[in-house]
Protein backbone atom coordinates (compact mmCIF):
# COMPACT_ATOMS: atom_id res chain seq x y z
CA UNK A 1 0.00 0.00 0.00
CA UNK A 2 1.41 3.33 -1.04
CA UNK A 3 1.24 6.62 0.79
CA UNK A 4 0.17 10.10 -0.17
CA UNK A 5 2.20 12.75 1.61
CA UNK A 6 1.31 16.38 1.58
CA UNK A 7 4.22 18.54 0.50
CA UNK A 8 2.85 22.04 -0.01
CA UNK A 9 -0.30 24.05 0.62
CA UNK A 10 -0.70 26.98 -1.75
CA UNK A 11 -2.77 29.87 -0.46
CA UNK A 12 -3.90 32.80 -2.51
CA UNK A 13 -7.25 32.09 -4.08
CA UNK A 14 -10.30 33.50 -2.35
CA UNK A 15 -13.21 31.12 -2.36
CA UNK A 16 -13.34 27.74 -4.02
CA UNK A 17 -10.66 26.61 -6.40
CA UNK A 18 -12.24 24.63 -9.21
CA UNK A 19 -9.36 23.30 -11.28
CA UNK A 20 -5.60 22.76 -11.62
CA UNK A 21 -3.53 21.99 -14.69
CA UNK A 22 0.18 21.27 -15.12
CA UNK A 23 2.23 22.82 -17.89
CA UNK A 24 3.38 19.98 -20.20
CA UNK A 25 6.99 20.53 -19.03
CA UNK A 26 5.83 20.06 -15.45
CA UNK A 27 7.44 23.16 -14.00
CA UNK A 28 4.33 25.33 -13.75
CA UNK A 29 0.88 24.74 -12.30
CA UNK A 30 -2.18 26.79 -13.25
CA UNK A 31 -5.22 27.06 -10.98
CA UNK A 32 -8.52 28.89 -11.24
CA UNK A 33 -11.67 29.47 -9.27
CA UNK A 34 -14.58 31.38 -7.91
CA UNK A 35 -12.49 34.54 -7.40
CA UNK A 36 -12.28 34.98 -11.18
CA UNK A 37 -8.51 34.66 -11.23
CA UNK A 38 -5.96 32.31 -12.72
CA UNK A 39 -2.85 31.71 -10.66
CA UNK A 40 0.35 30.30 -12.08
CA UNK A 41 2.56 28.59 -9.52
CA UNK A 42 6.19 27.64 -9.91
CA UNK A 43 9.14 26.44 -7.87
CA UNK A 44 11.30 28.86 -5.97
CA UNK A 45 13.96 26.78 -4.31
CA UNK A 46 12.14 24.40 -1.98
CA UNK A 47 8.94 26.38 -2.08
CA UNK A 48 6.17 26.84 -4.58
CA UNK A 49 5.21 30.45 -5.15
CA UNK A 50 2.56 32.24 -7.12
CA UNK A 51 4.41 33.62 -10.15
CA UNK A 52 1.46 35.30 -11.78
CA UNK A 53 -2.12 36.18 -10.94
CA UNK A 54 -4.34 36.91 -13.95
CA UNK A 55 -7.39 38.77 -12.72
CA UNK A 56 -8.74 40.64 -15.71
CA UNK A 57 -9.65 37.79 -17.96
CA UNK A 58 -13.18 36.99 -16.89
CA UNK A 59 -16.17 38.57 -15.25
CA UNK A 60 -17.38 35.43 -13.50
CA UNK A 61 -16.05 32.22 -11.96
CA UNK A 62 -13.30 30.55 -13.98
CA UNK A 63 -14.18 26.88 -14.08
CA UNK A 64 -11.17 25.27 -15.70
CA UNK A 65 -7.72 25.88 -17.16
CA UNK A 66 -5.75 23.83 -19.66
CA UNK A 67 -2.39 24.10 -21.41
CA UNK A 68 -1.71 23.41 -25.05
CA UNK A 69 0.48 20.38 -25.72
CA UNK A 70 3.30 22.63 -26.95
CA UNK A 71 3.07 24.56 -23.68
CA UNK A 72 2.85 27.95 -25.34
CA UNK A 73 -0.81 28.58 -24.62
CA UNK A 74 -3.11 28.49 -21.63
CA UNK A 75 -6.89 28.43 -21.95
CA UNK A 76 -9.41 29.44 -19.30
CA UNK A 77 -13.09 28.53 -19.45
CA UNK A 78 -15.53 30.67 -17.53
CA UNK A 79 -19.11 30.93 -16.29
CA UNK A 80 -19.17 34.25 -18.16
CA UNK A 81 -19.62 32.21 -21.36
CA UNK A 82 -16.19 32.92 -22.84
CA UNK A 83 -12.97 30.98 -23.17
CA UNK A 84 -9.76 32.98 -23.09
CA UNK A 85 -6.47 31.97 -24.63
CA UNK A 86 -3.31 33.31 -23.00
CA UNK A 87 0.27 33.28 -24.09
CA UNK A 88 3.48 34.13 -22.28
CA UNK A 89 5.59 36.80 -23.93
CA UNK A 90 8.19 39.18 -22.53
CA UNK A 91 7.68 38.24 -18.93
CA UNK A 92 3.92 38.38 -18.82
CA UNK A 93 0.79 36.59 -19.88
CA UNK A 94 -1.34 38.20 -22.56
CA UNK A 95 -4.85 37.30 -23.46
CA UNK A 96 -4.62 36.84 -27.22
CA UNK A 97 -8.11 35.54 -27.83
CA UNK A 98 -11.53 35.46 -26.27
CA UNK A 99 -13.74 32.79 -27.80
CA UNK A 100 -17.43 33.42 -27.67
CA UNK A 101 -20.34 31.36 -28.79
CA UNK A 102 -21.58 29.39 -25.83
CA UNK A 103 -24.93 30.61 -24.57
CA UNK A 104 -24.03 30.31 -20.95
CA UNK A 105 -21.37 28.86 -18.62
CA UNK A 106 -18.36 27.22 -20.28
CA UNK A 107 -17.20 24.29 -18.17
CA UNK A 108 -14.09 22.90 -19.85
CA UNK A 109 -11.65 23.35 -22.72
CA UNK A 110 -8.86 21.24 -24.16
CA UNK A 111 -6.32 21.22 -26.98
CA UNK A 112 -5.84 18.17 -29.15
CA UNK A 113 -2.43 16.54 -28.99
CA UNK A 114 -1.73 17.50 -32.58
CA UNK A 115 -2.28 21.13 -31.66
CA UNK A 116 -4.62 21.46 -34.60
CA UNK A 117 -7.90 21.47 -32.69
CA UNK A 118 -9.33 23.03 -29.57
CA UNK A 119 -12.60 22.07 -27.89
CA UNK A 120 -14.94 23.73 -25.38
CA UNK A 121 -18.17 22.60 -23.72
CA UNK A 122 -20.78 24.04 -21.42
CA UNK A 123 -24.17 24.16 -19.80
CA UNK A 124 -25.83 24.96 -23.12
CA UNK A 125 -25.33 21.21 -23.83
CA UNK A 126 -22.98 21.85 -26.73
CA UNK A 127 -19.43 20.85 -27.54
CA UNK A 128 -17.57 23.25 -29.82
CA UNK A 129 -14.62 22.18 -31.93
CA UNK A 130 -12.30 24.94 -33.08
CA UNK A 131 -9.58 24.74 -35.69
CA UNK A 132 -6.36 26.47 -34.74
CA UNK A 133 -4.80 28.17 -37.75
CA UNK A 134 -1.15 29.06 -38.07
CA UNK A 135 -1.57 32.69 -37.16
CA UNK A 136 -3.37 31.73 -33.95
CA UNK A 137 -6.75 32.30 -35.49
CA UNK A 138 -9.47 30.09 -34.08
CA UNK A 139 -12.22 29.06 -36.43
CA UNK A 140 -15.28 27.22 -35.32
CA UNK A 141 -15.23 23.84 -37.07
CA UNK A 142 -18.32 22.34 -35.44
CA UNK A 143 -20.98 22.87 -32.82
CA UNK A 144 -22.16 19.49 -31.57
CA UNK A 145 -25.58 19.13 -30.04
CA UNK A 146 -25.41 15.44 -29.19
CA UNK A 147 -25.62 15.72 -25.42
CA UNK A 148 -29.03 16.10 -23.81
CA UNK A 149 -27.72 18.08 -20.86
CA UNK A 150 -24.92 20.24 -19.43
CA UNK A 151 -21.51 19.03 -20.70
CA UNK A 152 -18.97 18.94 -17.89
CA UNK A 153 -15.66 18.12 -19.51
CA UNK A 154 -13.86 17.59 -22.80
CA UNK A 155 -10.64 15.63 -23.35
CA UNK A 156 -8.72 14.61 -26.46
CA UNK A 157 -7.46 11.09 -26.99
CA UNK A 158 -3.64 11.03 -26.98
CA UNK A 159 -2.19 10.32 -30.40
CA UNK A 160 -5.41 10.89 -32.29
CA UNK A 161 -7.69 13.81 -32.98
CA UNK A 162 -10.61 12.12 -31.30
CA UNK A 163 -12.59 14.11 -28.77
CA UNK A 164 -14.38 12.76 -25.71
CA UNK A 165 -16.96 14.63 -23.65
CA UNK A 166 -18.92 13.76 -20.52
CA UNK A 167 -22.17 15.15 -19.25
CA UNK A 168 -24.97 15.68 -16.74
CA UNK A 169 -26.92 13.38 -19.08
CA UNK A 170 -24.90 10.47 -17.61
CA UNK A 171 -23.14 9.65 -20.87
CA UNK A 172 -19.69 9.95 -22.40
CA UNK A 173 -19.57 10.64 -26.10
CA UNK A 174 -16.74 10.63 -28.61
CA UNK A 175 -16.39 12.58 -31.80
CA UNK A 176 -14.15 12.43 -34.84
CA UNK A 177 -13.75 14.30 -38.07
CA UNK A 178 -15.42 12.60 -40.99
CA UNK A 179 -14.65 14.54 -44.15
CA UNK A 180 -15.50 18.12 -43.29
CA UNK A 181 -17.90 17.29 -40.50
CA UNK A 182 -17.47 16.21 -36.93
CA UNK A 183 -19.61 13.22 -36.05
CA UNK A 184 -20.30 11.18 -32.97
CA UNK A 185 -18.37 7.90 -33.06
CA UNK A 186 -19.11 6.49 -29.61
CA UNK A 187 -21.77 6.75 -26.94
CA UNK A 188 -20.73 5.27 -23.62
CA UNK A 189 -23.64 4.77 -21.28
CA UNK A 190 -23.05 2.95 -18.05
CA UNK A 191 -22.96 5.57 -15.36
CA UNK A 192 -26.26 6.19 -13.58
CA UNK A 193 -25.69 9.84 -12.82
CA UNK A 194 -23.69 12.86 -14.02
CA UNK A 195 -20.24 12.04 -15.35
CA UNK A 196 -18.04 14.82 -13.99
CA UNK A 197 -14.71 13.94 -15.52
CA UNK A 198 -12.82 11.71 -17.93
CA UNK A 199 -9.12 11.03 -18.31
CA UNK A 200 -7.19 9.01 -20.87
CA UNK A 201 -4.16 6.95 -19.96
CA UNK A 202 -0.79 7.84 -21.45
CA UNK A 203 -1.16 5.74 -24.60
CA UNK A 204 -4.81 6.62 -25.12
CA UNK A 205 -6.17 3.09 -25.36
CA UNK A 206 -7.92 3.38 -22.01
CA UNK A 207 -10.05 6.04 -20.37
CA UNK A 208 -11.24 6.50 -16.81
CA UNK A 209 -14.46 8.29 -15.89
CA UNK A 210 -15.71 9.60 -12.55
CA UNK A 211 -19.31 10.21 -11.64
CA UNK A 212 -21.95 11.44 -9.23
CA UNK A 213 -23.06 7.80 -9.06
CA UNK A 214 -20.07 7.31 -6.73
CA UNK A 215 -18.17 5.06 -9.13
CA UNK A 216 -15.14 5.25 -11.34
CA UNK A 217 -15.26 3.30 -14.59
CA UNK A 218 -12.40 2.13 -16.78
CA UNK A 219 -13.06 1.96 -20.51
CA UNK A 220 -10.97 0.18 -23.10
CA UNK A 221 -10.62 0.75 -26.82
CA UNK A 222 -11.04 -2.16 -29.21
CA UNK A 223 -9.80 -1.33 -32.70
CA UNK A 224 -11.25 -2.94 -35.85
CA UNK A 225 -9.97 -6.54 -36.24
CA UNK A 226 -9.33 -6.91 -32.51
CA UNK A 227 -8.42 -10.34 -31.20
CA UNK A 228 -11.24 -10.39 -28.66
CA UNK A 229 -13.85 -10.33 -31.41
CA UNK A 230 -15.51 -7.13 -30.25
CA UNK A 231 -17.56 -5.75 -33.11
CA UNK A 232 -16.48 -2.46 -34.60
CA UNK A 233 -19.30 -1.20 -36.82
CA UNK A 234 -18.20 1.15 -39.61
CA UNK A 235 -14.62 0.20 -38.86
CA UNK A 236 -14.51 2.57 -35.95
CA UNK A 237 -12.89 1.50 -32.67
CA UNK A 238 -15.38 0.36 -30.04
CA UNK A 239 -15.15 1.22 -26.36
CA UNK A 240 -16.20 -1.14 -23.58
CA UNK A 241 -16.45 -0.64 -19.85
CA UNK A 242 -13.97 -3.18 -18.48
CA UNK A 243 -13.93 -2.25 -14.81
CA UNK A 244 -16.12 -0.41 -12.29
CA UNK A 245 -14.70 0.77 -8.99
CA UNK A 246 -17.56 1.04 -6.53
CA UNK A 247 -17.69 1.23 -2.78
CA UNK A 248 -14.61 3.46 -2.56
CA UNK A 249 -16.19 6.90 -2.84
CA UNK A 250 -19.06 7.85 -0.49
CA UNK A 251 -19.70 11.10 -2.33
CA UNK A 252 -19.52 12.52 -5.85
CA UNK A 253 -16.19 11.97 -7.61
CA UNK A 254 -15.52 15.36 -9.17
CA UNK A 255 -12.30 14.67 -11.02
CA UNK A 256 -9.96 11.94 -12.13
CA UNK A 257 -6.40 11.96 -13.47
CA UNK A 258 -4.39 9.14 -15.07
CA UNK A 259 -0.62 9.44 -14.72
CA UNK A 260 1.15 8.89 -18.06
CA UNK A 261 4.34 7.88 -16.23
CA UNK A 262 3.23 5.42 -13.54
CA UNK A 263 -0.23 4.42 -14.75
CA UNK A 264 -1.74 5.35 -11.39
CA UNK A 265 -5.19 6.91 -11.21
CA UNK A 266 -6.03 9.69 -8.75
CA UNK A 267 -9.56 10.80 -7.80
CA UNK A 268 -11.00 13.96 -6.26
CA UNK A 269 -14.04 13.32 -4.07
CA UNK A 270 -16.74 15.26 -2.26
CA UNK A 271 -15.71 13.61 0.99
CA UNK A 272 -12.56 15.78 1.03
CA UNK A 273 -10.31 12.83 0.19
CA UNK A 274 -7.85 12.14 -2.58
CA UNK A 275 -7.44 8.48 -3.57
CA UNK A 276 -4.87 6.74 -5.71
CA UNK A 277 -5.57 3.48 -7.54
CA UNK A 278 -3.16 1.13 -9.23
CA UNK A 279 -3.82 -1.75 -11.60
CA UNK A 280 -3.28 -5.08 -9.84
CA UNK A 281 -0.20 -7.02 -10.90
CA UNK A 282 -2.20 -10.08 -11.97
CA UNK A 283 -4.79 -7.98 -13.79
CA UNK A 284 -6.40 -9.41 -16.92
CA UNK A 285 -6.14 -7.02 -19.87
CA UNK A 286 -9.81 -7.37 -20.78
CA UNK A 287 -11.16 -7.48 -17.22
CA UNK A 288 -8.64 -5.43 -15.27
CA UNK A 289 -8.71 -4.99 -11.54
CA UNK A 290 -7.56 -1.89 -9.74
CA UNK A 291 -6.52 -1.61 -6.12
CA UNK A 292 -6.70 1.31 -3.78
CA UNK A 293 -3.09 2.34 -3.38
CA UNK A 294 -3.58 5.17 -0.89
CA UNK A 295 -6.08 7.71 0.39
CA UNK A 296 -5.63 10.92 2.29
CA UNK A 297 -7.86 13.50 3.96
CA UNK A 298 -6.63 15.89 1.34
CA UNK A 299 -8.54 19.02 2.12
CA UNK A 300 -11.02 20.40 4.63
CA UNK A 301 -13.78 20.56 2.02
CA UNK A 302 -14.69 18.94 -1.30
CA UNK A 303 -11.79 18.19 -3.61
CA UNK A 304 -12.71 19.53 -7.06
CA UNK A 305 -9.67 18.59 -9.12
CA UNK A 306 -6.57 16.38 -9.19
CA UNK A 307 -3.75 16.36 -11.72
CA UNK A 308 -0.60 14.26 -12.02
CA UNK A 309 2.57 16.08 -13.02
CA UNK A 310 3.48 14.89 -16.53
CA UNK A 311 7.24 14.85 -15.87
CA UNK A 312 7.77 14.13 -12.19
CA UNK A 313 6.59 10.72 -11.03
CA UNK A 314 4.34 10.82 -8.00
CA UNK A 315 3.82 14.59 -7.93
CA UNK A 316 0.10 15.32 -7.69
CA UNK A 317 -1.78 18.61 -7.44
CA UNK A 318 -5.28 19.11 -6.06
CA UNK A 319 -7.81 21.95 -5.74
CA UNK A 320 -10.66 22.35 -3.29
CA UNK A 321 -13.67 24.29 -2.05
CA UNK A 322 -11.45 25.17 0.93
CA UNK A 323 -9.66 27.73 -1.23
CA UNK A 324 -6.32 25.95 -1.38
CA UNK A 325 -4.25 24.18 -3.99
CA UNK A 326 -2.19 21.35 -2.53
CA UNK A 327 0.76 19.34 -3.75
CA UNK A 328 1.29 15.70 -2.86
CA UNK A 329 3.93 13.09 -3.22
CA UNK A 330 2.55 9.64 -3.98
CA UNK A 331 5.06 7.05 -2.86
CA UNK B 1 -16.37 28.71 0.58
CA UNK B 2 -13.08 30.02 1.87
CA UNK B 3 -12.26 30.04 5.51
CA UNK B 4 -12.20 33.58 6.87
CA UNK B 5 -9.60 32.86 9.49
CA UNK B 6 -5.92 33.63 9.12
CA UNK B 7 -4.69 30.30 7.86
CA UNK B 8 -6.25 30.72 4.45
CA UNK B 9 -5.47 34.34 3.81
CA UNK B 10 -2.49 36.02 2.26
CA UNK B 11 -0.56 35.27 -0.90
CA UNK B 12 2.32 33.45 0.73
CA UNK B 13 2.77 29.77 0.25
CA UNK B 14 3.68 27.31 2.92
CA UNK B 15 6.13 24.50 2.84
CA UNK B 16 4.08 22.30 5.08
CA UNK B 17 5.58 18.97 6.00
CA UNK B 18 2.32 17.47 7.09
CA UNK B 19 -1.23 17.54 6.01
CA UNK B 20 -3.01 19.61 8.65
CA UNK B 21 -5.52 17.89 10.86
CA UNK B 22 -9.11 18.01 9.76
CA UNK B 23 -10.56 21.48 10.10
CA UNK B 24 -9.51 24.69 8.43
CA UNK B 25 -6.99 25.78 11.05
CA UNK B 26 -3.63 24.19 11.52
CA UNK B 27 -4.18 24.20 15.26
CA UNK B 28 -6.40 21.62 16.79
CA UNK B 29 -9.93 22.88 16.95
CA UNK B 30 -11.06 23.25 20.54
CA UNK B 31 -14.71 22.59 21.32
CA UNK B 32 -14.91 25.93 23.04
CA UNK B 33 -14.14 27.88 19.86
CA UNK B 34 -16.79 30.50 19.68
CA UNK B 35 -15.94 32.23 16.45
CA UNK B 36 -19.09 32.09 14.41
CA UNK B 37 -19.19 30.73 10.91
CA UNK B 38 -16.02 28.93 10.00
CA UNK B 39 -13.74 26.94 12.24
CA UNK B 40 -16.67 25.93 14.30
CA UNK B 41 -17.05 22.27 14.81
CA UNK B 42 -20.23 20.70 15.98
CA UNK B 43 -19.16 19.30 19.28
CA UNK B 44 -21.37 21.68 21.23
CA UNK B 45 -24.29 20.14 19.43
CA UNK B 46 -25.50 23.41 18.02
CA UNK B 47 -25.94 21.89 14.63
CA UNK B 48 -28.09 18.96 15.46
CA UNK B 49 -31.34 18.37 13.58
CA UNK B 50 -33.22 20.70 15.89
CA UNK B 51 -30.62 23.46 15.48
CA UNK B 52 -30.61 23.11 11.72
CA UNK B 53 -34.40 23.04 11.56
CA UNK B 54 -34.36 26.38 13.40
CA UNK B 55 -32.31 27.77 10.52
CA UNK B 56 -34.80 26.80 7.84
CA UNK B 57 -38.25 26.84 9.37
CA UNK B 58 -38.74 30.58 8.85
CA UNK B 59 -37.76 30.62 5.19
CA UNK B 60 -40.62 32.23 3.32
CA UNK B 61 -42.42 30.52 0.51
CA UNK B 62 -41.66 32.32 -2.80
CA UNK B 63 -45.33 32.78 -3.61
CA UNK B 64 -47.29 32.99 -0.40
CA UNK B 65 -46.65 35.12 2.69
CA UNK B 66 -46.14 32.10 4.88
CA UNK B 67 -43.11 30.27 6.23
CA UNK B 68 -42.13 26.84 5.02
CA UNK B 69 -42.98 25.58 8.48
CA UNK B 70 -46.47 27.06 8.39
CA UNK B 71 -47.04 25.43 5.02
CA UNK B 72 -45.66 22.12 6.30
CA UNK B 73 -43.05 22.18 3.55
CA UNK B 74 -40.38 21.49 6.13
CA UNK B 75 -40.61 19.77 9.47
CA UNK B 76 -38.09 18.82 12.09
CA UNK B 77 -38.43 15.09 11.54
CA UNK B 78 -37.19 15.50 7.97
CA UNK B 79 -33.89 17.06 9.02
CA UNK B 80 -31.28 14.41 9.70
CA UNK B 81 -27.72 15.01 10.84
CA UNK B 82 -25.04 12.35 10.37
CA UNK B 83 -21.53 12.21 11.78
CA UNK B 84 -21.92 15.76 13.14
CA UNK B 85 -21.07 17.25 9.77
CA UNK B 86 -23.55 15.95 7.25
CA UNK B 87 -27.16 16.99 6.96
CA UNK B 88 -29.99 15.75 4.80
CA UNK B 89 -33.09 17.93 4.54
CA UNK B 90 -36.22 16.59 2.90
CA UNK B 91 -38.86 19.10 1.94
CA UNK B 92 -42.43 18.51 0.84
CA UNK B 93 -43.85 20.81 -1.85
CA UNK B 94 -47.44 21.81 -1.13
CA UNK B 95 -48.73 20.12 -4.28
CA UNK B 96 -47.14 17.48 -6.57
CA UNK B 97 -46.91 19.94 -9.49
CA UNK B 98 -45.61 22.85 -7.46
CA UNK B 99 -43.65 25.03 -9.87
CA UNK B 100 -41.64 26.61 -7.07
CA UNK B 101 -40.13 23.37 -5.80
CA UNK B 102 -36.65 24.02 -7.21
CA UNK B 103 -36.72 27.58 -5.86
CA UNK B 104 -37.65 26.36 -2.40
CA UNK B 105 -34.93 23.71 -2.45
CA UNK B 106 -32.44 26.34 -3.51
CA UNK B 107 -33.51 28.72 -0.73
CA UNK B 108 -32.96 25.97 1.82
CA UNK B 109 -29.54 25.19 0.37
CA UNK B 110 -28.46 28.81 0.38
CA UNK B 111 -29.66 29.39 3.93
CA UNK B 112 -27.65 26.40 5.13
CA UNK B 113 -24.64 27.35 2.98
CA UNK B 114 -24.55 30.73 4.70
CA UNK B 115 -25.11 29.56 8.26
CA UNK B 116 -23.45 26.19 8.67
CA UNK B 117 -19.67 25.71 8.97
CA UNK B 118 -18.14 25.29 5.50
CA UNK B 119 -17.06 21.77 6.37
CA UNK B 120 -20.70 20.65 6.60
CA UNK B 121 -22.01 18.49 3.77
CA UNK B 122 -25.53 19.53 2.85
CA UNK B 123 -28.04 17.53 0.82
CA UNK B 124 -31.49 18.93 0.09
CA UNK B 125 -34.06 16.68 -1.51
CA UNK B 126 -37.76 16.46 -2.14
CA UNK B 127 -39.53 14.12 0.21
CA UNK B 128 -39.93 10.91 -1.83
CA UNK B 129 -43.17 10.61 -3.72
CA UNK B 130 -44.33 14.19 -3.17
CA UNK B 131 -43.52 15.78 -6.51
CA UNK B 132 -43.86 14.76 -10.15
CA UNK B 133 -40.36 16.00 -11.06
CA UNK B 134 -38.69 14.74 -7.93
CA UNK B 135 -35.66 13.16 -9.60
CA UNK B 136 -34.68 15.98 -11.97
CA UNK B 137 -35.11 18.57 -9.24
CA UNK B 138 -33.08 16.53 -6.74
CA UNK B 139 -30.36 16.18 -9.35
CA UNK B 140 -30.20 19.92 -9.93
CA UNK B 141 -30.10 20.69 -6.23
CA UNK B 142 -27.31 18.14 -5.75
CA UNK B 143 -25.13 19.64 -8.50
CA UNK B 144 -23.05 22.24 -6.69
CA UNK B 145 -21.67 23.66 -9.92
CA UNK B 146 -25.19 24.34 -11.19
CA UNK B 147 -26.20 25.81 -7.85
CA UNK B 148 -23.11 28.06 -7.83
CA UNK B 149 -23.74 29.30 -11.35
CA UNK B 150 -27.43 29.89 -10.58
CA UNK B 151 -26.56 31.95 -7.52
CA UNK B 152 -24.61 34.31 -9.79
CA UNK B 153 -27.89 35.18 -11.48
CA UNK B 154 -29.12 38.47 -10.02
CA UNK B 155 -32.80 37.93 -10.62
CA UNK B 156 -32.78 34.50 -9.10
CA UNK B 157 -30.71 35.72 -6.20
CA UNK B 158 -33.26 38.48 -5.52
CA UNK B 159 -36.07 35.94 -5.24
CA UNK B 160 -33.99 33.74 -2.95
CA UNK B 161 -33.10 36.73 -0.75
CA UNK B 162 -36.75 37.53 -0.39
CA UNK B 163 -37.46 33.96 0.73
CA UNK B 164 -34.68 34.27 3.26
CA UNK B 165 -36.04 37.47 4.77
CA UNK B 166 -38.29 36.61 7.63
CA UNK B 167 -40.30 39.37 9.25
CA UNK B 168 -41.75 38.90 12.70
CA UNK B 169 -44.77 40.99 11.79
CA UNK B 170 -47.48 38.51 10.86
CA UNK B 171 -49.06 41.06 8.57
CA UNK B 172 -46.04 40.92 6.33
CA UNK B 173 -46.36 42.78 3.05
CA UNK B 174 -44.96 40.55 0.42
CA UNK B 175 -44.08 41.37 -3.17
CA UNK B 176 -44.85 38.67 -5.63
CA UNK B 177 -41.49 37.59 -7.02
CA UNK B 178 -40.64 39.25 -10.31
CA UNK B 179 -40.72 36.76 -13.11
CA UNK B 180 -37.25 35.47 -13.55
CA UNK B 181 -38.15 33.35 -16.56
CA UNK B 182 -35.65 30.56 -16.94
CA UNK B 183 -32.97 31.50 -14.44
CA UNK B 184 -29.41 30.46 -15.15
CA UNK B 185 -28.65 26.97 -14.08
CA UNK B 186 -31.79 26.28 -12.17
CA UNK B 187 -35.26 26.73 -13.52
CA UNK B 188 -38.09 27.94 -11.33
CA UNK B 189 -40.49 25.78 -13.22
CA UNK B 190 -40.44 22.09 -13.79
CA UNK B 191 -40.35 22.47 -17.55
CA UNK B 192 -36.57 22.43 -17.53
CA UNK B 193 -36.57 18.84 -16.46
CA UNK B 194 -33.74 16.43 -16.91
CA UNK B 195 -34.87 13.99 -19.56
Amino acid sequence: MGRLEGSHILHGHKGRVWNVAWHPEGHLLASCGEDKTIRIWGRDGQKWVCKTCLSDGHSRTIRSVSWSVCGKFLASASFDGTTSVWTYTKGDYDCIMSLEGHENEVKSSAWSHSGQYFATCGRDKTVWVWEVAEDNEYECAAVLFNHAQDVKKVAWQPGRDILASCSYDDSIKMFREDGTEWVQCANLTSHTSTVWSIAFNGSGDRMASSSDDLTVKIWQEYPPGNAQGIETPDNIPAWKCVCTLSGYHPRTVYDISWCPLSGRIATACGDDKIRVFQESPESDHDAPTFELDGAVDGHTQDVNAVAWNPKEVGLLASASDDGTVRLWCAK
Amino acid sequence: MSCACACASGPSTENSQEVPARGCCQDEIKPSATKSGCCQDNSDGKFDSKGIYELIRNIMDPEHPLTLEALNVVNEADVKVYNEREVMVLFTPTIPHCSMATMIGLAIRVRLLRTLPPTFKVTVRISPGTHVSEHPINKQLADKERVAAAMENRNLLAVIEQCLTFEEDSDVHYDKPASCGNPDGISATTSNSVS
